[in-house]
Order: structure tokens, then sequence, then C-alpha cells
């Protein structure tokens, strides 16, 4: 399976969503191998993982949310 | 007693942002929060200092959001109007390739310590279109899994799935030009 950047991306987001298959998961390891811009979306997927999470656990309170 | 109930009316303002900003419209907000205002005050005992008020509330809110999306799904469930199918057309070149490859977003504990990144953060998510927004805060705010939220919504897999997607590049890109390119 030879993917372009739009499946890569695709496979990517819809590994936060769902476990991905075998197959897709294999595909997009070989895509990240030679295409650098799909692993910076990688690193961009992460960050906003993990800011999610602390926007989940910590809600902010906006300095212009007022009473 | 009634000192806790100035405390939980103090903490309105912003149960009614996140009512809002999953709902997607004003009055289901508004019932949810006084829904929840009113499960507090009925049952102050449960509270019993367990948790911050805040985190206690928030929790039973996000109860009171999912039985304001089972009342309303028809009405907030995505239907028919495919409002954004070119945003693929928008980020990649006719081959699959990126038209901008992803820049690099820098270190992530940086940007996680700024304050000011999960005010924009929240911005972006409630600039997505409705439906997805509603999804997206589904899966990512009230931890919904897939089956529940197809449930919930009366939509299938498949549609869900591609929601999400939408949801998720449209977050990217708001992230890019909002902070890391104000910023750049």
């Amino acid at each position: 399976m030879r993917l372009d950047c739009r499946e890569a991306a695709r496979l990517v987001l819809a590994g936060e969503d769902r476990r991905l298959r075998w197959r897709e998961r294999a595909g997009l390891r070989l895509h990240l191998l030679v295409c650098a811009g799909c692993r910076g979306f990688v690193q961009q997927v992460a960050l906003m993982r993990q800011a999610l999470q602390r926007w989940r656990d910590d809600p902010t309170d906006p300095p212009d949310a007022g009473c | 007693m009634a000192e806790f109930a100035f405390e939980v009316q103090a903490l309105r303002a912003q149960l009614l942002r996140f009512a809002r900003l999953q709902l997607r419209n004003d009055d289901w907000a508004e019932d949810a929060v006084s829904e929840t205002v009113l499960a507090a005050l009925q049952a102050p005992q449960r509270f019993a200092g367990r948790s911050q008020l805040k985190t206690w509330l928030i929790g039973i809110l996000k109860h009171k959001l999912v039985d304001q999306l089972r009342r309303h799904a028809r009405e907030a469930g995505p239907r028919g109007g495919d409002d954004d199918a070119d945003l693929d057309e928008l980020l990649f070149r006719r081959g699959g390739h990126w038209r901008e490859a992803p820049p690099s977003w820098g270190d992530p504990e940086h940007t996680l310590r700024e304050r000011e990144f999960f005010v924009v953060l929240e911005r972006c998510v409630q600039r997505l279109p409705a439906a997805q927004g509603r999804v997206f805060m589904m899966r990512e705010w009230l931890e919904l899994d897939a089956d529940e939220i197809c449930t919930h919504l009366a939509i299938s897999a498949s549609h869900l799935w591609v929601l999400l997607h939408r949801a998720r590049l449209r977050l990217r890109e708001c992230l890019q030009q909002s902070w890391f390119d104000a910023r750049a």
C-alpha cells in the first residue's frame, strides 16, 4: 500500500479516534520514513492531543470570560 | 448553605461557556446549566469537598449536556449540507502532496506552558462549524467513544469519522494561523 500525503494525514487523524488496522499502520509507517512533511504533521497532531488533554483536565478561565 | 448556593451561582458563567461550546445552541445551553445548578443545589451533601466545586459541577454538567444532545438529536446531528468538501483541496495538491508542508511547532512543553495558547485553542474549537464542533467536543471533552456519539446523534460511523477528520484538520489550521504563524 503506497500512500500519498493526503491519505497518510487521513490515517494519522483516524488514529486519534480508532485503532488503525495492521495494513494501515504498515502503510503509514512506510510513508513516514520518506516524508518529512507528514512527520511534522504527526508532531502537530501529538501536540494537539496533549493540549486537548490539559484543557479538559484543567479548563482555563480566559481572562475575558468576565463574571 | 446560602454560601454554597452563592458559590455555585458564581460558577454559572463558566459552565455556560462550556455548554455553549458543546451544544452550539444558547437555549439548550441555558437549560443544561440550569439543570446542573438545580441538581447541585438539591444535593449539596454529595459535594462534601471531595473535589473542587468547579470540577464537581462540570461533572454534573457533562451528564446534562449528553441529555440535551440526546433530546435534540434530530437538530444536533449533522444533516445534509457538506459544508467543507474542499477542505482537502486547500491543503493538498492534486497529486496528494501537501501544498505547504506542516512546519515545526517547536517544543511542545514550551507551548503548553503558555496560558494564552489555551485561550486560542478554545477560540479555535468555537470557530468549528456547528456539526463538527459538536462531535469534536463530544469526543474530546465529554470523552464519549464513537459508538456512543453515533447512538446519541443517530448518525453512521463513517459520517462521524468524516466530521472528526475535518474538525481536527480545521483545528490544526486555526492553531497554525492564530498561534504559531502569529508568533513566528
